[in-house]
C-alpha cells in the first residue's frame, strides 16, 4: 500500500486518481499512525518550503517520516516542493529541511546568468535520465513532463542526480539516494509519462 | 528544451461553458466538466477556466465546481474569477488547482499579489489583464469586471508592477480580439513581453493554428491561449471540442522555429 502524505498541499487528489485508475492500493495519510501500514510513500508538494516544513512539524509527520524513510528504508517519492523538502535548506525560506539529501534548494536566477530565462520555469520540458535507473523506464523522455517552479535542488553528491533538464543551463530534475526518490516536475499533471512514472514507482 | 504551451481557455457563466465575442454575446458551448474530460483525452498542455460572472455579480468563486474540475483535470489547471482574498486562493490551491488567476483584485488591491506569493508561491499566482485599445488614440488600457470598468492603467505599467510584487505569470487578453478569430494583437504582446521577465500567456483572437505558429515564431517560448479555436469548427461555428494532435504540434513548433531563424 502506498501512503500519499497529506500536509495540506494541493495535488493529492490528482495523485490519488492516477493510483485509483492503475488499481494500485493507496491511502491518504494525515497522521503518523496513518503511515504505519504503508510500504511506500509519496510526498506531494505545491506551495512554499517553510509552510510545508512547518506543517510536517505540526502534524508530527516529520519524525514519523524520518523513521519510515531513514531507519526503515521505505521508498519515498517527493514531488516538486516535496522533493525540495529532502534537502538541508532552501533559498525560499529559513526552515531546516528534512536533510535526507546532501544539498540545498536554490532560486533559479542565482544559478543561471542568462537574463532572458523567464521565471518561474513553467511548462513542458524534456528530461535526460541517468542510464539504467528503473524510475524512468518506459518514459518518453522527449515528450517530457510538466514543470512549475522557481527553485531547484542542487546536490552536493553528483551520484544523487537521477535526471537533468535544460533551462538556462542544466539543473537537477530528479534525484535518487537509495530509497529516496524525488522529481521536480509534476507526474500527476504530465499525462501518460506521469502515469507511467507513478506506475513504475508503485512497482519498485 | 522548454516547449511553448498551447492552452484552451474555457469561460464559465451560470455554471455552463460559453464563448464570447469582444466579451459580449455569450454563446453556450457545453458543460465544463465534460469539456475537461475531452481535453484530458487530447493531452492538452494546460487548461485555463475563467468564471466571467463571479466578479461582476460580486460572488465568491464556485468552490464546488472548481474542486470537481480539479479532480477531473489530468493536466495543469489555472482557475480565475472572483478571487479577492488569500483564503479563497489557498482554498482553491488546496482543492488541486495549480494556478490561481487574479483579475480585478490585481488592480484594486495589488498587495494581494505579494500576499499570495508568500502563501502559495509565485509559481501559482497568475494575473489576467483584459486590455482594450482606444480606437481613436490607439492607447491601451486594462479593464476589469468582464470589460465593464476601465481601470485606466497601461498594461505594460501594470505588468511591471505586478512582476515586482511577485506574480508568476501574466495572461494578456485582448478584449478587441476576443472571439473574432482574426489573430492575436502581436503589437500589444510585444510591448508587454519586452517589459517583463515572467512567463506570459496570450489570449484573444486565435482563429487557426497558423496564428499560434506565428505567435511562437515571433516570441519563442510563450503560452498561446485560445477559446473559439478549440471549441468551434468551421465557418458556422459548430461546437466541436478540438486540439492539435502531438504530431501536429511538433510540426507547428518546427515551423515556428524555422520562422524565427
Amino acid at each position: 500500500m502506498i501512503a500519499i502524505v497529506n500536509y495540506g498541499s494541493g495535488n493529492i487528489q490528482a495523485i490519488a486518481n492516477i493510483f485509483g485508475r492503475l488499481k494500485v492500493p493507496f491511502a491518504v495519510a494525515s497522521t503518523p499512525s496513518d503511515l504505519q501500514a504503508a510500504d511506500k510513500l509519496v510526498l506531494p508538494g505545491v506551495g512554499a518550503f517553510d509552510q510545508a516544513i512547518n506543517e510536517l512539524d505540526r502534524s508530527g509527520m516529520r519524525a514519523a517520516l524520518d523513521q519510515a524513510v531513514m531507519h526503515e528504508g521505505r521508498p519515498i517519492l517527493g514531488i516538486c516542493v516535496g522533493m525540495q523538502l529532502f534537502a538541508r535548506s532552501s533559498d525560499e525560506g529559513s526552515a531546516q529541511g528534512l536533510g535526507w539529501l546532501d544539498g540545498t534548494v536554490r532560486r533559479f536566477d542565482r544559478l543561471v546568468s542568462d537574463r532572458s530565462t523567464k521565471l518561474p520555469h513553467m511548462g513542458w520540458n524534456t528530461v535526460e535520465p541517468r542510464q539504467g535507473d528503473a524510475l524512468f523506464e518506459a518514459i518518453d523522455a522527449e515528450n517530457g513532463f510538466y514543470f512549475l517552479h522557481s527553485y531547484c535542488v542542487v546536490c552536493a553528491d553528483p551520484n544523487d542526480v537521477l535526471a537533468t533538464t535544460e533551462y538556462g543551463g542544466q539543473f537537477t530534475s530528479a534525484v535518487r539516494r537509495g530509497n529516496v526518490f524525488g522529481v521536480q516536475f509534476h507526474p500527476e499533471k504530465s499525462h501518460q509519462n506521469g502515469v507511467q512514472l507513478l506506475k513504475t514507482f508503485a512497482g519498485l | 528544451m522548454l516547449r511553448p504551451r498551447i492552452i484552451p481557455c474555457l469561460l464559465v457563466k451560470d455554471g455552463g461553458l460559453v464563448k464570447t465575442v469582444n466579451f459580449g454575446s455569450p454563446k453556450y458551448v457545453g458543460d465544463p466538466v465534460n469539456a475537461v474530460k475531452i481535453f484530458n483525452e487530447k493531452e492538452v498542455d494546460e487548461i485555463i477556466v475563467l468564471d466571467i460572472d463571479a466578479t461582476v455579480k460580486n460572488r465568491e468563486p464556485n468552490f464546488e465546481l472548481i474542486r470537481h474540475l480539479a479532480n477531473e483535470c489530468r493536466m495543469p489547471f489555472c482557475y480565475g474569477g472572483g478571487v479577492r482574498t488569500v483564503d479563497q486562493a489557498v482554498r482553491i490551491i488546496k482543492s488541486g488547482v495549480e494556478k490561481v488567476a487574479i483579475g480585478a483584485a490585481a488592480v484594486d488591491c495589488p498587495t494581494l499579489i505579494s500576499d499570495l506569493a508568500t502563501h502559495v508561491g509565485s509559481q501559482s499566482v497568475v494575473a489576467v489583464l483584459d486590455v482594450r485599445r482606444d480606437s481613436k488614440t490607439g492607447r491601451c488600457s486594462v479593464w476589469t469586471h468582464n470589460g465593464g470598468r476601465d481601470a485606466k492603467v497601461d498594461p505594460v505599467e501594470l505588468s511591471q508592477r505586478l512582476e515586482a510584487l511577485g506574480v508568476g505569470e501574466i495572461v494578456l487578453n485582448s478584449i478587441d480580439q476576443d472571439g473574432t478569430m482574426k489573430g492575436y494583437d502581436l503589437d500589444l504582446v510585444r510591448r508587454v513581453r519586452d517589459a517583463i521577465g515572467v512567463p506570459m500567456t496570450v489570449l484573444g483572437g486565435a482563429g487557426r493554428l497558423g496564428d499560434v505558429e506565428q505567435l511562437f515564431g515571433t516570441f519563442g517560448t510563450i503560452g498561446a491561449g485560445a477559446g473559439s479555436l478549440f471549441v468551434f469548427k468551421g465557418v458556422y461555428r459548430a461546437v466541436l471540442i478540438n486540439y492539435p494532435s502531438r504530431r501536429d504540434r511538433l510540426a507547428l513548433y518546427q515551423a515556428a522555429s524555422s520562422m524565427a531563424r
